[in-house]
């Protein structure tokens, strides 16, 4: 009944530590950071037309942003001497300002070098710190210390701490195209995109890609991760490079966008979230963060201005969902989203994962109460969103070999076209909405979320979103048998959804419904104070906390199943 | 050989379709560069390269013919797809195996694709979705794996344009480089081009309109006036900005020169199939015995059935296209259809600016 899952861990791909792109890109760091600022400043220069009024204004204006934000929004993670580099800036800017017998060309030069103080600055903060000591250790703890734990509580008895009878990977499910992954990222550069539901999520995929014996991918963490020691340790020993949302002026965002595109060039795996942060209402993320995405697509296009037309130069996408039947920061994930009712805000730290403390309670919790989690890998894919076959050969929709590099092509040659590679982004970015809708894996805890939440709503049919969420908990009461017929019809429909592969169903979902359901029930949201989902004594299915249940139920957004309520 | 020193560039163009809009689309780009059609009977092919015209039109003698999907492909980056829109997508099919994500294409096909389960058409479905219903854009991305896709719209009617008379024309594109090269291949002292990146909209625009060529050329068969036209016009309009915008075009593209542009050409046309099919209903006869005795196939027909369709899943009213369909298929007098439509409460002019 149980479905094969990835049981043993693979050998490396690529055994010698040396070999890993990872750690040459760590032995050329030095060189590295200051491609990556020559670079983006040509980038800006190129963007700004190489006018001096039009770069002044730019500086003008991140000089400005980021006094603002040094004063109004500091964190743990900056470094001490912000406000003084930033006062120099500001000296520099006053003083080309006031020389006005300056030429035009000479302004430009001046500008220029501050701008060059600028990206090199930047470039410095978002490297990444990757040290092969600290990742090796790192992955041991991760590996020894969860198994322990996770031996501890379901091997009962004396030295239940040493068993061997569970392994994480009973706990975390690897499904999917695993192999081809494997296969693949010896060829070419893979760019692994995954679902964000959870901060759990980063240290979740960089364990699976030690499990696949891949090599380490660099990825951009939030910058308010580093803020907790005990993240900061994880994150530099699992090749993370730092993005900080609060910084959103052009010159930032060209450099971090450079760092990505050169170290995808340089042959570095990359793991994108690109979502951007984590998903706020629970459901499968629609409108994806093209920014880093495209980075990928320019890296590809400059390997093949280079010459670079074999598999070595090719970046394959990979998406990547994760499933849980429980994720920890739910409650205030899902107040978020229904407090900013689409308007930008600051971005709040919220409580779940605000110390090191909190994140250990929650850890030995997670491992010694059984719930399942699911990471399944979907099929790879050019930067155009065709699959690609065992070579890494791009294939048409009828299997038919095509070339990536024709995409670039105008007139015979490969061709530098921002406003197309634009588009090329949206395409990618759709395509990958439409894989993760495929290989999404459903939960019995989603099922039970889903189609309790319909319910509910469709008995309430003249209310409004917010208005249903804030219906009395204790007024709401489901007979179980029309729950149960419920859940079938829905179940039915995912099934028929499964027959042409627009979805996925964990093993657990093939018994019988009742069993289903309670197992549905025993593990939706399973650690919250509130439970958004209970069978209570009376035999009633009942909530106490819809929001939390609109939560779980948004996992299956997306696939128009609540037309059929 | 002696041609060469006329052309600006010795890349061939590709015309798929030899209609009458295909063949003055392939003597246009004549003028700038080699042009290839694609013909699918052999004796189309055989005339056309033997005495340069078919179907008594004439094409420029540098135009070569061939029936080989797999050999234009080769020998063009750019095609033009100029092909009904009922037979659109088994033309699409046909050309995809020879295809590359190199290839631009651009079509000025003014039809829609329907997207139905196999087994399935309009006679046995009554609802259909947007995602059901496809442009031809929509229908080449689909198909192939030809991405930098563009079309033409606007006021064309091709008689005018095999006289040389002057006529602009839109090219819309999501890419920049598609609308150029459109622009560098089309554009003439007589030809105008116009860019828009709202390929939907400008598609739309094409399309939406033939059902309001329909209802006037109704009005004309009726004998009524200059007035009623001038109100279906604008009535015509609204409604299109409303469609258009449910199916996922912009506003600003129906009252451009694919939308307006075209809606005031084709309004006035006794030389548009649409308007023909409208005036002679009005004038008493049926449907079937008018597209019996058609050759190329009015658009406007079946674009008046996938609305009405499309119009099921949604909470939008189409006053003109809902009573339009009336009198198609349900027999409804053409009198009662306009006594409802005089009684209909649009009460307000325009609502969507």
């Amino acid at each position: 009944m149980e479905e094969k899952y990835i049981k043993h861990r693979y050998d490396p791909i690529l055994p010698s530590k040396d070999e890993w792109p990872v750690v040459k890109l760590a032995r050329e760091r030095k060189e590295f950071i200051k491609k990556v600022s020559d670079k983006s400043q040509e980038r800006i220069l190129n963007l700004t037309n190489h006018n001096p009024d039009i770069l002044k204004e730019e500086l003008e204006t991140t000089l400005y942003r980021e006094k603002l934000r040094v004063k109004q929004n500091p964190w743990v993670v900056d470094p001490d001497d912000e406000s003084s580099f930033w006062n120099k800036v500001k000296e520099s800017l006053l003083h080309v300002n006031s020389e006005s017998k300056l030429s035009k060309a000479d302004r430009l030069k001046e500008y220029q070098e501050v701008l060059q103080r600028i990206t090199s600055r930047y470039s410095e903060e978002i490297a990444s710190n990757f040290k092969h000591h600290h990742y090796k250790f790192t992955r041991s703890v991760v590996s020894f210390g969860f198994s322990r734990l996770l031996n501890a509580a379901r091997v009962k008895g004396f030295r239940s701490i040493f068993s061997n009878q569970y392994s994480l990977q009973d706990k975390i499910q690897i499904t999917g195209e695993t192999d081809q992954l494997r296969d693949l990222a010896t060829k070419g550069t893979v760019v692994m995109v995954p679902t964000h539901f959870s901060n759990l999520d980063s240290i979740l995929i960089g364990w699976t890609i030690s499990v696949l014996g891949l090599p380490p991918f660099i990825y951009g963490a939030g910058l308010n991760l580093f803020n907790i020691s005990i993240f900061a340790y994880f994150m530099d020993a699992l090749g993370a490079y730092k993005v900080d949302r609060r910084k959103k002026n052009l010159m930032y965002l060209e450099t971090l966008k450079t760092y990505s595109k050169e170290a995808i060039q340089f042959g570095c795996h990359s793991l994108f979230f690109p979502g951007g942060t984590r998903s706020r209402s629970g459901m499968i993320e629609s409108k994806l963060k093209l920014g880093l995405l495209s980075t990928a697509i320019e890296a590809q296009r400059a390997n093949y201005q280079k010459g670079i037309k074999d598999v070595s130069g090719k970046v394959f996408i990979v998406p990547v969902t994760i499933n849980y039947h429980f994720v920890l920061e739910a409650p205030s994930l899902i107040r978020d989203y229904l407090s900013i009712t689409g308007q930008e805000r600051y971005y709040k730290e919220n409580d779940e994962f605000s110390t090191s403390y909190k994140i250990s309670k929650f850890l030995v919790k997670f491992f010694t109460k059984g719930s399942d989690i699911s990471v399944s890998v979907g099929k790879a894919m050019d930067v155009l969103g065709n699959y690609v076959d065992e070579n890494g050969n791009s294939l048409d929709k009828k299997d038919r070999i095509i070339e990536t590099e024709d995409y670039f092509i105008s007139n015979g040659a490969v061709s530098v076209d921002s406003q197309r590679e634009e588009e090329y982004s949206n395409l990618l970015g759709k395509r990958i909405v439409e894989e993760f809708h495929k290989i999404n894996r459903v939960f019995s805890s989603h099922l039970v979320a889903f189609t309790a939440f319909e319910m509910i709503k469709s008995m309430n049919q003249k209310l409004d979103l917010f208005d249903l969420i804030r219906l009395p908990e204790e007024d709401i009461f489901l007979p179980y048998d029309e729950f149960k017929a419920s859940c079938q019809m829905v179940y039915d429909r995912i099934l028929e959804l499964k027959k042409e592969c627009q979805i996925n169903i964990a093993p657990h979902m093939k018994r019988s419904m009742d069993e289903i359901i309670a197992h549905g029930l025993s593990n939706v949201g399973m650690y919250h104070a509130k439970r958004p989902l209970i069978r209570n004594k009376d035999g009633y299915i009942v909530t106490e906390d819809m929001s939390l249940l609109y939560f779980y139920h948004n996992r299956l957004h997306g696939y128009g199943l609540e037309k059929l309520f | 050989m002696g041609m060469d020193s006329k052309n600006s560039s010795n890349k061939k163009v590709g015309v798929v379709g030899v209609g009458s809009f295909g063949t003055a689309i392939a003597n246009m780009l004549a003028e700038k560069s080699k042009v290839v059609v694609y013909a699918r009977k052999p004796e189309v092919v055989e005339e056309i390269n033997e005495k340069h015209e078919t179907q008594g039109r004439k094409l420029h003698e540098s135009i070569v013919a061939t029936f080989d999907p797999e050999q234009i492909c080769e020998q063009c980056e750019v095609l033009f797809f100029v092909v009904p829109s009922s037979g659109f997508q088994e033309v699409v099919r046909n050309f995809a195996p020879f295809l590359h994500p190199y290839h631009l294409i651009i079509h000025g096909t003014k039809g829609l694709c329907l997207d139905l389960p196999k087994g399935k058409d309009l006679s046995s479905i009554t609802k259909i979705k947007r995602s059901q219903v496809l442009t031809m854009s929509e229908v080449i991305q689909k198909e192939t794996v030809v991405v930098r896709v563009g079309c033409l719209a606007g006021p064309n009617l091709s008689k005018e344009l095999i006289k040389g008379q002057p006529a602009a024309t839109v090219v819309a594109s999501k890419y920049n480089e598609v609308i150029l090269e459109g622009q560098r291949l089309l554009r003439s002292d007589k030809f105008q081009v116009y860019g828009n990146s709202d390929i939907i909209g400008v598609e739309l625009s094409g399309v939406l309109k033939n059902i309001i060529a329909i209802a006037s050329g109704a009005l004309a068969g009726l004998g009524l006036g200059e007035n009623a036209r001038g109100l279906l016009i604008s009535r015509g309009m609204v409604e299109m900005v409303h469609l258009s915008n449910a199916l996922g075009g912009g506003v600003r593209s129906v009252i451009g020169l694919a939308g307006i542009g075209d809606l005031v050409a084709t309004c006035n046309s006794v030389d548009s199939r649409n308007f023909t099919v409208g005036y002679r209903l009005a004038k008493g006869e049926t449907l079937t015995q008018i597209q019996a005795e058609m050759e190329e196939v009015a658009e406007g027909i079946n674009t008046v059935r996938i609305i009405k369709a499309f119009l099921e899943t949604s909470d939008l009213r189409a006053p003109i296209t809902e009573n339009l369909y009336r009198v198609l298929f349900e027999d409804l007098e053409i009198e009662d259809a306009l006594q409802f439509l005089m009684k209909y409460p649009f009460n307000v002019d325009v609502d969507f600016v």
